[in-house]
C-alpha cells in the first residue's frame, strides 16, 4: 500500500522532470561534449579535438573584449539596478502620499514590461545622429561638443547600451526594494525617529541592514542577468562596430550560426555556464548559511 | 533652531520630489516619443524631433500591421498563450506533487527542478539546435512552445510551490474524508485556493514568452511563425528608411503588455515579490 503511494507520486512530477531532462538538461551536458569538437561543414562530420576550442578562445582577442563588456554591463548594473535602486526605492516609500507612491512605482517599472527589442529599436532611434532626441537636446542645452554618432563609435557603442538597459531595468529592482522596505516594521523608524536620527542616518542604520537578503539576491540576479546580455546588443549594434561592443552570448551566436563553428561556440557557451553557475552557487552557499530550510 | 530643520527638510523634500518626478518624465517621454513617431511623416521625423505630429492619422500603424506585424502578433499571441497554460499546468502538477506526496528521492528531484533556475538558455542553445533539427522541429510552432515550457517550468513551480507548502494539511486530510482522490482534492480544492499565486505566474509568463528574444531568434526563419521581438526586427531591415511605420510596430508590440501591467498590478507585484523575496 505504502510502495504504491510512493510511486503514484512520481506521476505528478514526471512531466516536468521529463521536459527539463530533454531539453534542459541533456543539452546542457552535450555542450560539454561538443566544445571537445570540431565540425567539418563540408564533409559533414565532427571530431574529437581536445581542448583546441579551449586554446582559441585564449587567444581571441574578441572574446577577452566580450567579457571586458559584459564586466562592465555587470559594473554598471550593480551600481544603478542594486545600490541606486535602492536609494530610490527609499526616497520612493519616504513620499507622504500613498498616491505618489504607487504610481512612482508603476511608471518606474513600464520599460521592464515592454521587450529589450522594442527599448533597444526605441533607444537605437534616439541615439541616431540625424533624428534621435539625445543629440538634439544635447544641441538645445547648447552642449553641442557632445553630440556623436553614440552607437556608431567603437568607444561609446557598447556604453549606449549599458545606458539603454539601466534605463529598461531600473524600475523592476526599484519595485522590488520598495517591496522589502515596505516589510520593514514602521516602529523601527518611529524609534530611530525619536531618538533623533534624520532621514540619511535612518537609511543607513535601519533600511539598509533590514534589506540585506533582498540586496543580496537582487545582486545575484544582476550578475547573472548581465553575462546572459544579448537581445539589446543584437538590436542596437549587432555587436559592431569593429565588435567593439560584442558581449558573450552575441559572439557565441556570430561563431555558431554565423560561421558555422559549433565546437568554438560551445566552448564560449561554457565559459557562460560557468559564469552563471558559479554566481548561483554564490547565492546558494548565502541563503543556506541564513536558513537551513530548503 | 526648529525652524532651521524644517526649513532645510522642506528643501530636502523639494528636492527629492523634483528628482523623483524628473525620472519619471525621462522614462514616459521615450515612450511617448515613440507612441507620437508612429503618426508621422518621415519628413516629419526628420525635422524637429520634439515636434508633435502634424495631424493623427493611422496610416502607419495600418501600413505596419499589412507589413506583417498582424502576423507577428497572432504567433506571439498563439505562443504565449500555449506557452503559459502548459507551463502553469506542469509546474502545478510538480508543486502538489513535491508538497503533498511522500516521493522517493524527493530532495534531489526538487533539487533537479528548482536548479534549472541557475541555468543560462545561451549554455543550451548550440545542442538544443542540433536536437530540434533531428527531430524535425527546428523551425515549427512547436520549438518555441517546447523552449519556452521547458525553461520556464522551474521559476513557475518555485513560484507555486512556496504557495502550496503554505496550505495547511488539514484541507488534503478533508478532502480524504470525503473520499476524493489525490486527483480530484487537486483539481477541486487545492487548484482553486492557489489562484493568486496561478495568477501571478500566468501574468509573469504572458509576460516572459511575449518579450522573449533568444530562442525565438535562432528557432525561426519563416514568417508565419516569427514572434514580435524577432518581427520588428524584421520590420527595421526591410524597409529602410521609413521609420515611422517601424514606430508603429513598436507601438503595437508594447502596448498590449503595459496595459496589462497596469490592469493586473496587484498580482504581479505580488507575483514579482514571492519570486524573489522568498
Amino acid at each position: 500500500m505504502r510502495r504504491h503511494r510512493r510511486t503514484r507520486g512520481w506521476a505528478w512530477v514526471a512531466p516536468a522532470l521529463l521536459v527539463l531532462g530533454v531539453f534542459v538538461y541533456l543539452p546542457l551536458l552535450q555542450n560539454l561534449q561538443y566544445s571537445v569538437m570540431k565540425w567539418d561543414i563540408y564533409a559533414g562530420g565532427s571530431s574529437f579535438v581536445g581542448m583546441a576550442n579551449y586554446e582559441k578562445l585564449a587567444g581571441d582577442p574578441v572574446f577577452w573584449r566580450a567579457l571586458l563588456n559584459n564586466s562592465a554591463y555587470a559594473g554598471v548594473s550593480l551600481v544603478c539596478q542594486v545600490f541606486g535602486a535602492l536609494l530610490l526605492a527609499a526616497l520612493v516609500e519616504g513620499l507622504r502620499s500613498e498616491r505618489w507612491r504607487r504610481a512612482l512605482r508603476a511608471i518606474y517599472f513600464v520599460p521592464s514590461a515592454i521587450s529589450l527589442t522594442v527599448a533597444g529599436l526605441l533607444f537605437y532611434f534616439i541615439y541616431e545622429p540625424e533624428l534621435g532626441i539625445l543629440n538634439a537636446a544635447l544641441r538645445g542645452v547648447g552642449l553641442d561638443s557632445l553630440t556623436q554618432a553614440w552607437l556608431g563609435q567603437e568607444g561609446t557603442a557598447i556604453w549606449a547600451v549599458i545606458a539603454m538597459s539601466q534605463w529598461q531595468g531600473f524600475g523592476y529592482s526599484t519595485l522590488l526594494f520598495a517591496i522589502a522596505i515596505q516589510r520593514i516594521p514602521q516602529d523601527l523608524y518611529d524609534a530611530a525617529s525619536l531618538d533623533g536620527v534624520g532621514p540619511v542616518r535612518r537609511f543607513l542604520q535601519v533600511t539598509v541592514p533590514l534589506t540585506r537578503e533582498m540586496t543580496g539576491l537582487m545582486i545575484i540576479v544582476t550578475l547573472s542577468g548581465a553575462f546572459q546580455v544579448f537581445n539589446e546588443v543584437m538590436v542596437m549594434t549587432s555587436g559592431g562596430p569593429n565588435n567593439s561592443s560584442q558581449v558573450l552570448v552575441s559572439w557565441l551566436y556570430r561563431m555558431g550560426f554565423g560561421r558555422n563553428d559549433f565546437g568554438y561556440a560551445a566552448a564560449i557557451a561554457t565559459v557562460i555556464f560557468v559564469l552563471t553557475l558559479g554566481v548561483a552557487l554564490l547565492q546558494l552557499a548565502i541563503t543556506r548559511k541564513r536558513r537551513v530550510e530548503w | 533652531m526648529v525652524t532651521r530643520t524644517s526649513l532645510l527638510g522642506v528643501v530636502a523634500r523639494t528636492f527629492v520630489a523634483s528628482f523623483l518626478l524628473a525620472l519619471a518624465v525621462v522614462v514616459i517621454y521615450p515612450l511617448l516619443w515613440m507612441v507620437l513617431n508612429g503618426f508621422k511623416t518621415n519628413s516629419e521625423l526628420f525635422g524637429n524631433p520634439f515636434a508633435l505630429p502634424l495631424q493623427l492619422t493611422w496610416d502607419n500603424y495600418v501600413k505596419a500591421w499589412n507589413r506583417g506585424v498582424s502576423s507577428y502578433l497572432v504567433t506571439s499571441v498563439l505562443v504565449t498563450v500555449t506557452a503559459t497554460i502548459a507551463t502553469v499546468f506542469i509546474s502545478a502538477w510538480a508543486a502538489y506533487g513535491l508538497t503533498r506526496m511522500q516521493i522517493p528521492f524527493s530532495r534531489t528531484v526538487l533539487a533537479l527542478i528548482l536548479g534549472g533556475l541557475m541555468l543560462a538558455p545561451a549554455v543550451a542553445l548550440i545542442p538544443l539546435v542540433k536536437m530540434f533539427q533531428a527531430l524535425g522541429l527546428y523551425n515549427t510552432f512547436w520549438a518555441l512552445l517546447i523552449l519556452y515550457v521547458a525553461f520556464r517550468i522551474p521559476f513557475t513551480t518555485f513560484l507555486i510551490r512556496a504557495y502550496m507548502v503554505d496550505l495547511p494539511l488539514e484541507i488534503d486530510e478533508a478532502a480524504a474524508v470525503d473520499g476524493a482522490g489525490k486527483a480530484r482534492a487537486f483539481w477541486s480544492i487545492i487548484l482553486p485556493m492557489c489562484k493568486p499565486i496561478l495568477v501571478s505566474s500566468v501574468i509573469l509568463n504572458i509576460l516572459f514568452t511575449w518579450n522573449e528574444y533568444l530562442f525565438a531568434m535562432v528557432f525561426t526563419s519563416g514568417g508565419d511563425l516569427q514572434t514580435l521581438p524577432i518581427g520588428l526586427t524584421n520590420l527595421m531591415s526591410k524597409h529602410g528608411t521609413e521609420y515611422p511605420v517601424v514606430f508603429a510596430g513598436m507601438t503595437i508590440a508594447a502596448v498590449p503588455v503595459i496595459l496589462l501591467f497596469f490592469l493586473t498590478q496587484r498580482y504581479f507585484v505580488r507575483g514579482l515579490a514571492d519570486g524573489v523575496g522568498k
